[in-house]
């Protein structure tokens, strides 16, 4: 089987986030840069269905920046087989991600019979490429994947939706798949593992060898800013027993209304 | 003028109330409403009364169930016949799987999870979070139209001043083509609540529930909120809840959107293990008590009475 | 000059190792200390991602660490558990000799089986009348036919009551000091060998520690490493490699205790602000810092000389005395920022103070690397 999975580089959970001066984006000099976590699932998914597929190859693609490359040497360091790298700057759009993975696979000449991927980047959440993606194949797509198996020539997969219930997909081959935590346990790369990492072939190619100009950005983002700042806490007296009702509907309507949390 | 579609989902007898919230958004821009399937006259009269322009019932084999490549045709097929600017959704279960779908169908851009927008001159500009909430951004989209905006529920709010629309209902015939990934069943969601570390809403009791039986009261509100309950530690020192529920330094470090502390006072180490939750409501009667000073609510009050009166309040409005 | 900087693959296998260690090590750390237990589902695990024997060569089936990415390991490891990391590296104090200079045959025999599965092994040295005076012991080797035969008494041997592997240093004769001393190579099971009860400390309480016999064990020819008489030499050049690794212990269970107290005094107020505020708290953790980054540079210049082909045993006892003495001086401060908290045992760094204690004196005091420190100088 051609296993194919998609990894983005994302800072750091504990990452300090300053806007830039302009507003462009944000300071990117003192970041930790990490494989995107639930991209872990991803890989160590890829890495199941190789074990119980011999001859299958896994390929980690990734669109981004070239400065360091932590996420797919992590991938390639829990077991992935080789890597392609799609330059790009901090600046490219879900659709232009889509599209650059979409020529990669095309361009590796491999067919692809699953694509793997993380449910959401956790620096964006923009929660669009792996659907973009199949769409563009022509090929199903199932999200929030909590459950996976092969059954025959396809896939039965389950999806997590609101209020814990699942929806379980019977879907052809092949698929996108965008994994979610709870799926499995990823595994730790092992040393041996890193230092393999390094002699595993990486293609580098840029955006327009995969097909992907700037005419094809579809969203811009701009003025970064830091979210306003919590106002003070608000008390209330209630040790009163005529006030206690009105005081606890005013509570609830506020957590409804201002805080937005009900 | 900007043609609007709002891409819907019911449930229950209504549609999902981020559908009202956006169309509030959208008070005078007559925007149309789409749905799968077909809608109890509760739901178009609330669509109506938000605004809505045309309601479209999509209708076609293979619909019963939700399925992107489905649902993804039928909303396409709506989309060519009225030419519309913009397609906005919720930013639901649903709506986080089928949009991207229909964009790509569409060969257009997509802005996710927004928080907030405009339609300044029928071009939309929204604001969304980035990295977990650490900043914001304004975000805006170009390229072939129509333009795909989700929105997170809640962030909104509701507009009780929208304009009511004429709510016209039609229905639409669509055909689905073959679908690659079908729904076999759906298993509804387990009750076991999620532990406290993934739990969104939290609620939790300190000493001054004087017993384990007395955790009940927080275990009805937590049933309402589809919460988890937590405790403080010397809650669990003194034997009314059990170590797993330990929320602190020496328990469990906890991030919910919501924690509700039920006399607790707060010591520091109580807060190191909650301090990062979202929205923190406390309720205690020592109006000097610590926990008042993270609290963005704070109830002085005796938590055997507030408790309880909480419970059928949020059983109101949930 | 050196470039301070690891290498991209160093860097991500610090990586690798540190989030083992945060993840598998350090939640447990105090319940395997307080239960006095060898987690050895922990070890066995981070085997299986080979976090141990790191000085075992490619062509014996081992990953072929440098000293620099072995220290890297080291410090990592201790940063989750030190008492774990001392089960560790005890496998490394014992197999280094067999690694530096055993024969290709007794290295197939003895290493390749430790790259195969998870096997420990104990270095058996100190005895219970000769613990610094190493050049004393009184553990004979008695030539019998081809044979030896082994007698004596060990003490405070790390992972004894689980060990595959024994490398025992004793001698042919006592007075020839260190020219009669002589490694040998013990498999468990060999008869004669009696392990004492697990001895009850104050740190690195889940490692496993025992007073050993030998009582007339015999040794085959081939057991022996070089020859009679080489022990002497062959201590040494593993100590040049192996104080390196503990020094790094010491830097990884100081950066703990330090990141714990950094996270504490900013939390913890009094007096209306935060102790991170207060002067008297600043200087304190300035000078761990400071303690910190010396400890780090000089650990990582103890590997690189070695890695270099440079003689190393000066800096070797320089960063094993100074990151041991700072590691104490360091846990003890960070449970001093903790205040009454910090002496509870609820609290992580109590145990830390208590682990630091050890590193002072095993692995050669730091007094004798005093003793090594002077020499050196002043010759």
């Amino acid at each position: 089987m051609n296993i194919f999975v998609c990894v983005k580089q994302v800072p750091d959970t504990e990452t300090k986030v300053v806007p830039t001066g302009d507003g462009s984006y944000i300071e990117t000099n003192s970041i930790k840069w990490i494989l995107n976590p639930y991209d872990e699932f991803a890989v160590e998914q890829a890495l199941q269905v190789k074990a119980a597929n011999s001859g299958s190859t896994i390929t980690v693609v990734r669109v981004g920046g070239v400065k360091d490359t932590e996420a797919l040497r992590t991938a390639m360091a829990m077991g992935a087989d080789e890597a392609i790298l799609i330059e790009a700057g901090d600046n490219v759009d879900s659709y232009m991600t889509a599209k650059a993975i979409k020529g990669a696979i095309e361009k590796s000449g491999k067919n692809p019979d699953l694509i793997l991927t993380g449910k959401q980047a956790i620096d964006d959440d923009c929660l669009q490429v792996p659907q973009l993606l199949a769409q563009m194949l022509g090929m199903p797509s199932v999200s929030v994947v909590v459950g996976f198996e092969q059954d025959g020539d396809g896939y039965v997969l389950k999806r997590e939706i609101e209020g814990g219930a699942i929806e379980v997909y019977s879907a052809n081959s092949p698929a996108v798949v965008a994994c979610n935590k709870g799926l499995n346990t990823p595994r730790y790369p092992s040393l041996p593992g890193i230092i393999k990492a390094k002699r595993k072939p990486m293609e580098k190619w840029t955006l327009s060898d995969v097909g992907v100009a700037d005419s094809d950005r579809r969203v811009n983002y701009s003025n970064f800013q830091l979210p306003p700042e919590k106002p003070p806490g608000k008390k209330f007296e209630a040790m009163d027993e005529g006030v206690q009702a009105s005081v606890v509907s005013e509570v609830v309507n506020l957590l409804r209304t201002e805080a937005k949390v009900i | 003028m900007s043609k609007i579609l709002v891409f819907s989902e019911l449930a229950g007898e209504h549609v999902k109330t981020v559908t009202m919230e956006i169309l509030g958004k959208m008070d005078g821009l007559h925007a149309d409403v789409a749905v799968v399937g077909d809608l109890p006259q509760a739901a178009l009269d609330d669509l109506a009364k938000y605004g809505a322009q045309n309601i479209h019932c999509l209708k076609g084999d293979n619909l019963e169930k939700y399925s992107p490549e489905g649902y993804a045709a039928a909303l396409k097929t709506l989309i060519d016949e009225h030419g519309y600017d913009y397609v906005f959704a919720g930013s639901t279960s649903m709506g986080k799987d089928l949009l991207p779908r229909v964009a790509g169908m569409c060969d257009a851009g997509m802005a996710t999870e927004v928080t907030n927008f405009t339609m300044d001159g029928g071009t939309f500009a929204g604001t969304r979070p980035f990295f977990a909430g650490k900043c914001l951004a304004k975000v805006e989209v170009q390229g072939p139209k129509p333009h795909f905006v989700t929105v997170r529920p809640n962030a909104l709010g509701l507009n009780d001043s929208t304009t009511a629309g004429a709510g016209t209902k039609s229905e639409v015939a669509v055909s689905t083509g073959d679908l690659k990934a079908i729904i076999k069943e759906i298993v509804k969601g387990a009750s076991n609540k999620l532990d406290l570390t993934e739990a969104n809403i939290i609620v939790s009791g300190g000493r001054a529930l004087k017993s384990a039986e007395n955790f009940k009261i927080l275990d009805e509100m937590a049933n309402v909120l589809g919460a988890t309950v937590g405790a403080s530690r010397a809650a669990v020192d003194s034997g009314y809840a059990t170590h797993d529920m330990q929320v602190g330094q020496t328990g469990k470090t906890v991030a919910p959107t919501l924690y509700i502390a039920c006399g607790i006072s707060g010591a520091i180490q109580h807060l190191a293990g909650m301090r990062t939750s979202k929205v923190i409501v406390a309720i205690n009667t020592d109006p000097d008590a610590p926990i008042f000073t993270k609290a963005d609510y704070g109830i002085v009050g005796d938590l055997f009475q507030i408790v309880p009166l909480l419970t059928e309040e949020f059983k109101k409005v949930l | 000059m050196t470039d301070y900087n690891y290498a991209p693959e160093q860097v991500e296998i610090r990586e690798a190792a540190l989030k083992f260690a945060k993840n598998e090590m350090l939640p447990r750390a105090g319940e395997f200390d307080q239960k006095q237990e060898l987690p050895l589902e922990i070890l066995t695990k981070a085997w299986e991602l080979g976090l141990v024997n790191t000085c075992i060569p490619t062509e014996y089936g081992g990953a072929g660490f440098s000293t620099l990415d072995a220290v890297i390991i080291s410090e990592s490891l201790a940063y989750g558990c030190m008492g774990m990391n001392t089960a560790i590296m005890a496998n490394d104090l014992a197999l280094l000799p067999i690694a530096l200079f055993g024969s290709d045959e007794q290295k197939k025999r003895f290493l390749t089986p430790f790259t195969e599965s998870y096997k420990i092994a104990s270095f058996c040295l100190t005895e219970p009348e000769q613990g610094s005076d190493a050049a004393s012991i009184k553990t004979t080797l008695k030539k019998d036919g081809d044979d030896y035969i082994l007698n004596g008494q060990k003490m405070w041997i790390t992972n004894a009551g689980y060990a595959d592997l024994f490398v025992v240093y004793a001698t042919i004769d006592p007075s020839l000091k260190h020219k009669g001393i002589t490694a040998c190579v013990v498999e468990k099971g060999t008869k004669g060998i009696e392990i004492g009860k697990a001895e009850h400390k104050m740190g690195h309480r889940c490692s496993d520690t025992r007073a050993m016999n030998f009582n007339n064990v015999r040794i085959p020819a081939e057991n022996i490493l070089m020859k009679a008489g080489s022990g002497w030499e062959i201590a040494k050049k593993t100590l040049d490699h192996s104080r390196p690794l503990v020094a790094a212990s010491a830097l990884g269970g100081a950066q703990c205790a330090f990141d714990h107290a950094i996270k504490y005094a900013k939390e913890r107020k009094q007096f209306g602000k935060p102790l991170a505020k207060h002067q008297a708290i600043q200087f304190m953790l300035a000078d761990m810092a400071i303690k910190l980054e010396n400890s780090r540079n000089l650990v990582h210049k103890a590997a690189w000389l070695l890695d270099e082909g440079k003689e190393n045993t000066k800096i070797a006892s320089f960063a094993k005395a100074y990151a041991a003495d700072s590691c104490m001086e360091i846990t003890t401060d960070a449970v001093q920022i903790f205040g009454g908290y910090g002496y509870s045992v609820e609290y992580p760094v109590e145990k830390l103070m208590r682990d630091a204690k050890l590193i002072q004196i095993y692995e050669g005091t730091s007094q004798i690397q005093r003793l090594i420190i002077a020499r050196e100088i002043l010759n």
